[in-house]
This record gives C-alpha cells, sequence and structure tokens, in this order.
C-alpha cells in the first residue's frame, strides 16, 4: 500500500479527535490538501477556518494552546515558514504548544512547481529553541507521529507530503521520537534518508548492492532532536555519510546530521537535496529523477562519494 | 469596585514606580507606558477578575500587552497588586531579572504571552477567546494595542477573522496616542479614518478619552455586554501622559530619563 503523508495525517487527527477533547484544528483555506478536512467534517465546532491568513491562523493557535487546548495549525510548509516571526514569538518564545503541520513538502508536490514547495522549512524550524522537527516515511509512521505531537505537551512541527509513500516499516514498528531507524545493514557507507526520500535510498542501496557496495540505511523521522548516538556510530562504523532529503541542502537533515557528525566522530559526509536551488514545474517522478533524488540518482551520487578518496 | 479617586490613585503611583523603573533602568519606553497607565489601572483594579495569589487560576480574565514595549506600567500595576514585591520593580531589564525588556511568561508566569513583536498580540488573544467561548471557563480576553503596530498586516487579520467567529469575549483596547519612534503616527503611516476602519471590519467601537475613568469603566463594562461581536475601546491617549516635558514628544517614545528628568518627572507626579 501507498498512502500520502498528509492522508495519513488527516486520518490519524479525525480519530484522535474522538479520543481527546482538547484537540482543535485549524486551516487557511487549504484543509482540502493539507486533509484537515477530515477533521473539520466530523468536529466542525473544533475546527477554525482562518482563510488566507497563516500569520494570524498561527497567532490563534498560540492562543488556544495558552488556554489549554490542543491544536494543529495546518498549511503548506511554504506558507507557514513565511509566518515565521509569529512562529517564534507567540509559538516557540511563549512556550505555547502548538502543533505546526506543514505538507506540500519538497519537489515532490511537482506540478504546481516552486512557490508551493517547502524547500526551506526545516532549517527554519529547526533554527527556532526547543522545536521538535518531525518528517515521517510512511502512513504507519505518520499515524504514530501525529498521535505522539497530540500527546506531547509541547510545540512541534510535522513536514507532510503530497505524494504517496510506500510504506517501509512493519505493523509491529513503534516510533520513538530522536531514534532514528536502521532499516539496512551495510558497512561501506551510511545514507541517511528522511520522509520521501526514504524508500528511495533503500532502493537505492539495492542497486548499491550489485555494484558490491554495501549500504547502511538509516531513516531520520526526527530532524531535531536528531539522534547523535546512531549518527556517531554510523560515522564510527560505515566511515562515510550520505544524507539525501527533498529540502535545500542548507539547513536541513543533512545539515543536523554533519553537525553531528563533526562534533562526535568527524568522517566525510555529502548532503544530497537540492543544490541550494529552487524548485520548477514538472512530473513529479521526472523531478525525483532530474535532481537524483529517486534510487537510481542516489545510488549515482553514493557511489561516486564512496570512490572519493 | 474601588471608587474613581482610587482608581486615580493607584495610576499616580503606576506612573511615579515607570519613571523609577525606568530612569535605574537607563533604557525602556516612557511614552507609551505613560499613555496606558490609566487604562491599565482601570482593567486591573476595577474590571478582570485575577487573583494575585493565584496567576494560573483557570477562570482569570487574561491581558495581552501586544505592545510589549510598554511592560513597566503593567509591571508596575501587577506589583501594586501584589503578584510580586514592588522592590523587584528596580531590576527591570537588568541580567537575570524577570521583568524582561519585553514581556517573557517563561521567566515571569503571571504574563501570558510573551510579546514585543508588534502586530501578534491580537491573534494570540482572539485564540484565547475562542477558547473561552468552548465551554467551562467563560473569562474575558483583554487585549491592549499600539496604535503603530496596527500598521501591521497581522493586526488586519485578526480583525477580519474576530467578527466572523463571533468573539465577544474579547476586547481590544487602542491606545491611540499617536506618535511612534520614527514620528507621529500620521506622517509615518497614516490610520484614519481608525473608528471607521475598525466599525467595517465589523467590530464594535467605543471611542472614548482614554485619560477618563469614568469613560473607561463605562467602555468596559459596553464591552462585556455586547453580544455576538468584539468590542474595540478607541482610547484617545496622550503620549507621556503625566509629566509635561514628555507629552506628546516623540523622542520620549524609546529613552530612559535621565536622573535629572526623573527627579524633575516624579516631582510633577508628586513622588514624595
Amino acid at each position: 500500500m501507498a498512502k500520502a503523508s498528509r492522508l495519513a495525517f488527516g486520518e490519524t487527527l479525525a480519530e484522535l479527535g474522538e479520543k481527546d477533547e482538547k484537540i482543535v484544528v485549524l486551516d487557511a483555506d487549504l484543509s482540502k490538501s493539507t486533509m484537515s478536512i477530515l477533521f473539520a467534517k466530523k468536529f466542525p465546532d473544533r475546527f477554525f477556518e482562518c482563510g488566507i491568513a497563516e500569520s494570524n491562523m498561527v497567532g490563534i493557535a498560540a492562543g488556544l494552546a495558552l488556554a489549554g487546548k490542543k491544536p494543529f495549525a495546518c498549511s503548506f510548509a511554504c506558507f507557514l515558514t513565511g509566518r515565521y516571526e509569529t512562529i517564534r514569538m507567540s509559538v516557540a518564545y511563549s512556550n505555547a504548544p502548538v502543533r505546526i503541520v506543514g505538507t506540500h513538502a519538497g519537489i515532490g508536490i511537482g506540478e504546481d512547481g516552486n512557490s508551493q514547495m517547502g524547500l526551506e522549512d526545516l532549517a527554519l524550524m529547526r533554527a527556532l529553541p526547543g522545536m521538535i522537527v518531525l518528517q515521517p516515511c510512511d502512513e504507519l509512521e505518520t499515524k504514530q507521529a501525529v498521535t505522539f505531537m497530540a500527546e506531547h505537551n509541547g510545540y512541534s512541527y510535522i513536514r507532510l507530503t503530497r505524494q504517496k509513500l510506500p510504506d517501509i516499516n512493519s505493523p509491529d514498528y513503534r516510533f520513538q521520537v530522536g531514534k532514528g531507524v536502521v532499516l539496512a545493514d551495510g558497512k561501506d557507507l551510511t545514507i541517511m534518508a528522511t520522509g520521501s526520500t526514504v524508500a528511495e535510498a533503500l532502493e537505492a542501496g539495492k542497486v548499491l548492492q550489485e555494484k558490491g557496495i554495501r549500504a547502511r540505511v538509516v531513516n531520520i523521522h526526527t530532524i531535531k532532536p536528531i539522534d547523535k548516538d546512531l549518527v556517531a556510530r554510523c560515522a564510527k562504523e560505515t566511515g562515510r555519510i550520505f544524507t539525501v532529503e527533498d529540502h535545500n541542502i542548507m539547513g536541513g537533515m543533512g545539515s543536523a546530521v554533519a553537525e553531528a557528525v563533526c562534533e562526535t566522530h568527524p568522517v566525510p559526509v555529502r548532503r544530497w537535496g537540492l543544490l541550494d536551488k529552487f524548485g520548477e514545474s514538472g512530473d513529479p517522478e521526472e523531478l525525483y529523477a532530474k535532481y537524483e533524488l529517486d534510487a537510481a540518482g542516489i545510488a549515482r551520487q553514493a557511489a561516486a562519494f564512496v570512490q572519493e578518496k | 469596585m474601588p471608587e474613581i479617586a482610587e482608581l486615580k490613585e493607584i495610576a499616580g503611583k503606576i506612573r511615579i514606580d515607570v519613571i523609577r523603573m525606568l530612569a535605574e533602568a537607563g533604557s525602556g519606553h516612557p511614552g507609551g507606558s505613560l499613555s496606558a497607565a490609566d487604562l491599565v489601572t482601570a482593567l486591573l483594579f476595577a474590571v478582570m477578575r485575577h487573583n494575585p495569589k493565584r496567576h494560573d487560576w483557570p477562570h482569570r480574565d487574561r491581558f495581552i500587552l501586544s505592545k510589549g514595549h510598554a511592560i513597566p506600567v503593567w509591571y508596575a500595576a501587577l506589583a501594586e497588586a501584589g503578584y510580586f514585591p514592588r522592590e523587584d520593580l528596580l531590576t527591570l531589564r537588568k541580567t537575570g531579572s524577570p521583568l524582561q525588556g519585553h514581556p517573557d511568561r517563561n521567566r515571569m508566569p503571571c504574563l501570558e504571552a510573551c510579546t514585543g513583536s508588534l502586530g501578534q498580540g491580537l491573534s494570540v488573544a482572539l485564540g484565547m477567546a475562542l477558547a473561552s467561548k468552548m465551554g467551562g471557563s467563560p473569562f474575558r480576553v483583554y487585549c491592549l494595542m499600539g496604535d503603530g503596530e496596527t500598521q501591521e498586516g497581522q493586526v488586519w487579520e485578526a480583525a477580519m477573522a474576530s467578527p466572523k467567529f463571533k468573539a465577544d469575549t474579547l476586547c481590544a483596547i487602542l491606545d491611540y496616542n499617536k506618535a511612534q519612534i520614527d514620528g507621529y503616527v500620521k506622517d509615518v503611516m497614516p490610520l484614519e479614518p481608525i473608528k471607521d476602519k475598525w466599525v467595517s471590519f465589523g467590530w464594535h467601537v467605543i471611542p472614548i478619552n482614554g485619560h477618563d475613568f469614568e469613560q473607561i469603566l463605562g467602555a468596559l463594562k459596553e464591552a462585556a455586554e455586547t453580544k455576538n461581536q468584539p468590542t474595540l475601546i478607541l482610547a484617545d491617549t496622550v503620549k507621556g501622559k503625566g509629566v509635561s516635558f514628555m507629552e506628546n514628544v516623540v523622542d520620549w517614545h524609546g529613552k530612559a530619563p535621565n536622573a535629572e528628568e526623573a527627579a524633575k518627572a516624579l516631582a510633577e507626579l508628586g513622588a514624595n
């Protein structure tokens, strides 16, 4: 099965709403795209349509949170980061437990093009003191990450995809915040992926295997706090780390990993993703091929990295 | 409810504390603190339901100081009400003090939000007002805004949303003192016709003299009785009110009085 993580989020939120009356949801005229509409239909009295005014939505969410509610504030990742100062002051600094939901991550959204692509959100959210930053890779992980956010009494950010993601985790999988997951073992390098690139990285691992390169593949679903212990262990045991994400390489998951590597066990790191570029319109799969975020591209880039001295 | 004479006396004490605090700190914002002194006095000492011994009482009315730079006036009012010892006021802006230069609820939990980046308070207040209408605890939410800060776009997003949500537990108060850092509001970025703007957005607007306690109390009562729509009290005020050489002088927006100026101001305010 494959499902967009935004849809898995919407379904989970509608379920959680039954158990927890404190959950309230806000959207800024994108509920049909963020999938918060699934909650809105079920609990209209706990859903606040804020119109195309994301700053106000974030501020209202902060007020609701400070008054004891559990708000999920939803929009496209790129529009939320545009309201960064409100997130910084009214949510983070005010210690208001707002759950921020940024959908339409990366070039994976395809045809709508750069203006709708969240490509800098991880960098910005990561820079806010105390912000938990999550990016699940499949339906099950999304479900559990959203449940964690609802239960956690603090502010957090989750990054979700427009496109479908194949199932990666087995039914007995248990999401643990801040703990990376080793999906395949290997000794020649570690490929660390997050969200949409996890499935591609796993496939890339198989391609590399055929070339005699044994890649360890790790799912970094929590970008902050980064799993420093696991990063250090991978650095030590595989000697090289290749990170891949559908995000600018500046400040994203790769940066978080590189920082951890430098501070624990310095080894060569290659960050792969959008190379300090904006996105563009196109078929999502064609874009992943063009920007080498698909399995073939990742395998190519990772192989070149391993062969470097 | 205290007599008006009593409120005037409290407001006088608060103004004196503001001058003392700023002089001791050596920086801060006297103009907008003094213009709001009567408004916050009426709120905290005659209108709001609150408990200085239990700042986290869930049914308390909420106060959001959207114009966060005027926080000295609120600190002075909180100390007068018994939230913390008055001598703490003189730690304003000092390293390690809970009295940060702009409101910080992490260091002072009786503050409802962190503000100081202008234009955000009304949205937060609206969120609290929505929570108050969701049952259980119909507290009221007061949001004090500066005039200059309503140049921020987010204010108008909140201005549009509050009537949509029929946020009648929300009362915004605009401290219309007509000056901001770079000059007079009318020159920096004109706001008039202010009343018409808020009325057209769907607010119940009550224009008053923001230094007349009868009018302030009357407007706050009218706001509480107004149903199905939010209220904006448009308070005509004087920047630097109470200190002759600060009144309506733009430069006193954001500079502290030196020792000599402070002594002169305190004498005018009748400090012992």
